[in-house]
């Protein structure tokens, strides 16, 4: 009797501490406004705030030299889950007459991209990454579907 | 000094000295209703603002803030959008009660209106059982939504309705007990002696701890009574879809969801009466200067304050709290609240006849 009793006491006073505790901290966020993480976003474009990590789309960075690093290992059509990457390799000639491999087209549907990051984590090279970009709206559909290796670029020196 | 008090009685007086009795009490009445209805509208628009604009900062986001400055006109919008839908009735609804349940909810809320004191002598009808009149007459207010839950002819709408069924019927019983605590003190279920017997300090202070542990009771029965989060089985969005009134739309809908802010607006003026001293201003033993300062602050601004002060209280509960299961909601009830209110009262009855109170 008296366990219980002592049990039912230890309880309502436990419940109203933890209530209390979690009524501390939303008090706290009534009263501080700072801590709003909301963005008005069409005003503030030019101060927009995005997260570290936010993925808007796959973009593939070139150098000064219009250089990748992408070197057609396809790894990354592998392991997209929809199909959303397609990759077009070329042979080319070098200078000592040996064919090598290299890529002609990166193809990327923005359209059937769900922005997973596994592409990103495939790709043995860091050849591409995601850019924060987020304003894809077009008004056509074949506008989505992006080349994203530049005109008449090369694979960078050493990579292999 | 112009006063609400002083308002009504050159209204009668102008009215009388013109016309006969019975044209003077159709009158007052007419203005009456006309000055609830306009309440009920205010209150509706200020306080679903206020919620959201609450909702909003505890959760760290911004709230509405597009219509109008700050977002004013948000609610103003909102009922306008309701206002122009299409009040749809289901094929297989019992079409009579469908139509009347939002009303009876809305008439019930109407009712409890009535003897709440708004100010120093300002009081729709002052009478002599006034809380025990507003105990009362809410506990019908289950009926109204027993009625929509079975007219909709809906699994869910019904499921809703009995919970609130289950759910009001037991946490009246310890909103009542918490009532009874404060009325041994007072001696009297009228709300204007409730109000004078505190003029010398508010019960929350004057009457110990049971006083207090009256009060959390009473606050967190109500809650309960008016269906809202964290007890909230009756609407129970993400379970019943919306619970009784899932199948309401247009001004149907709008009737419930005001309903439901005009009970949270009347159990928290009861509170603020009952506890919190309704229009009496906050007064500190012997310190005259300071209770002189406080008595020019008008009287209807101290009961909006105080009444404002706890709805603000359950909103934050209710942005606050995890929701109960429907077992859990009935073991608090009649576990834990009901127990503790009984001894509660038992314990205030002995400081009563005691006289220990202040």
């Amino acid at each position: 009797m008296i366990t219980f009793l002592k049990q039912y006491f230890t309880d309502i006073y436990e419940a109203i501490v933890s209530l209390l505790k979690g009524m501390k901290l939303t008090g706290y966020y009534f009263t501080h406004h700072k801590e709003i993480i909301t963005q008005e976003y069409p005003e503030n474009r030019a101060t927009l705030n995005l997260p570290e990590r936010f993925r808007g789309e796959v973009v593939m960075p070139h150098d000064e030299n219009n250089e990748h690093a992408c070197t057609g290992c396809s790894a990354c059509e592998l392991a997209c889950p929809n199909g959303t990457i397609k990759i077009l390799n070329k042979f080319e000639v070098n200078a000592e007459g040996k064919k090598k491999k290299a890529i002609d087209t990166f193809v990327y549907h923005l359209e059937l991209c769900t922005m997973c990051n596994l592409c990103i984590v495939a790709c043995p090279t860091d050849a591409i990454k995601m850019a924060q970009t987020f304003e894809h709206s077009v008004f056509d559909r074949s506008l989505l579907t992006k080349k994203l290796n530049q005109p008449n670029s090369k694979l960078r020196e050493g990579i292999e | 000094m112009i006063s609400l008090e002083n308002i009504s009685a050159s209204i009668h007086q102008l009215l009388s000295a013109n016309l006969s009795q019975t044209a003077v009490i159709l009158i007052e009445m007419s203005i009456i209703a006309l000055l609830a209805i306009t309440l009920f509208a205010l209150l509706g628009l200020i306080l679903v603002f206020m919620e959201r604009k609450v909702s909003a900062w505890i959760q760290i986001r911004l709230g509405p803030n597009r219509v109008g400055p700050k977002g004013i006109f948000q609610t103003t919008a909102d009922t306008i959008k309701l206002a122009l839908k299409e009040g749809f009735v289901p094929d297989g609804a019992d079409k009579f009660l469908y139509k009347l349940a939002p009303f009876v909810v809305m008439i019930i809320a109407m009712m409890l209106l009535a003897p709440i004191a708004f100010a120093k002598n300002f009081a729709m009808w002052d009478l002599n059982i006034g809380v025990f009149f507003i105990t009362a007459i809410s506990s019908v207010s289950v009926i109204g939504i027993l009625m929509a839950g079975w007219a909709s002819n809906n699994q869910y709408s019904l499921l809703g309705a009995m919970r609130s069924g289950a759910q009001i019927i037991s946490y009246e019983i310890s909103a009542g007990m918490a009532i009874l605590t404060i009325i041994v003190l007072t001696g009297s279920l009228q709300i204007s002696e409730i109000v004078n017997s505190q003029s010398n300090g508010w019960w929350l202070f004057k009457g110990h701890i049971p006083a207090v542990i009256a009060f959390v009771i009473y606050i967190i029965a109500v809650t309960a009574e008016t269906n809202r989060a964290p007890f909230d089985m009756a609407e129970a969005e993400s379970e019943l879809t919306g619970g009784f009134h899932t199948e309401y739309s247009g001004m149907r809908f709008a009737l419930f969801f005001l309903a439901e802010y005009i009970n949270i607006f009347i159990v928290c003026a009861v509170g603020a009466t009952l506890f919190l001293g309704g229009w009496m201003p906050f007064h500190i033993g012997a310190w005259e200067g300071f209770n002189h300062i406080m008595d020019f602050i008008p009287s209807s601004v101290w009961f909006l304050g105080k009444t404002f002060f706890l709805i603000f209280v359950i909103m934050w509960f209710r942005w606050t709290f995890p929701r109960l299961r429907i077992d859990q909601l009935l073991n608090l009830e009649w576990k834990y609240l009901l127990p503790i209110s009984l001894f509660n009262l038992l314990f205030m009855t002995l400081i009563a006849i005691k006289g220990w109170h202040f």
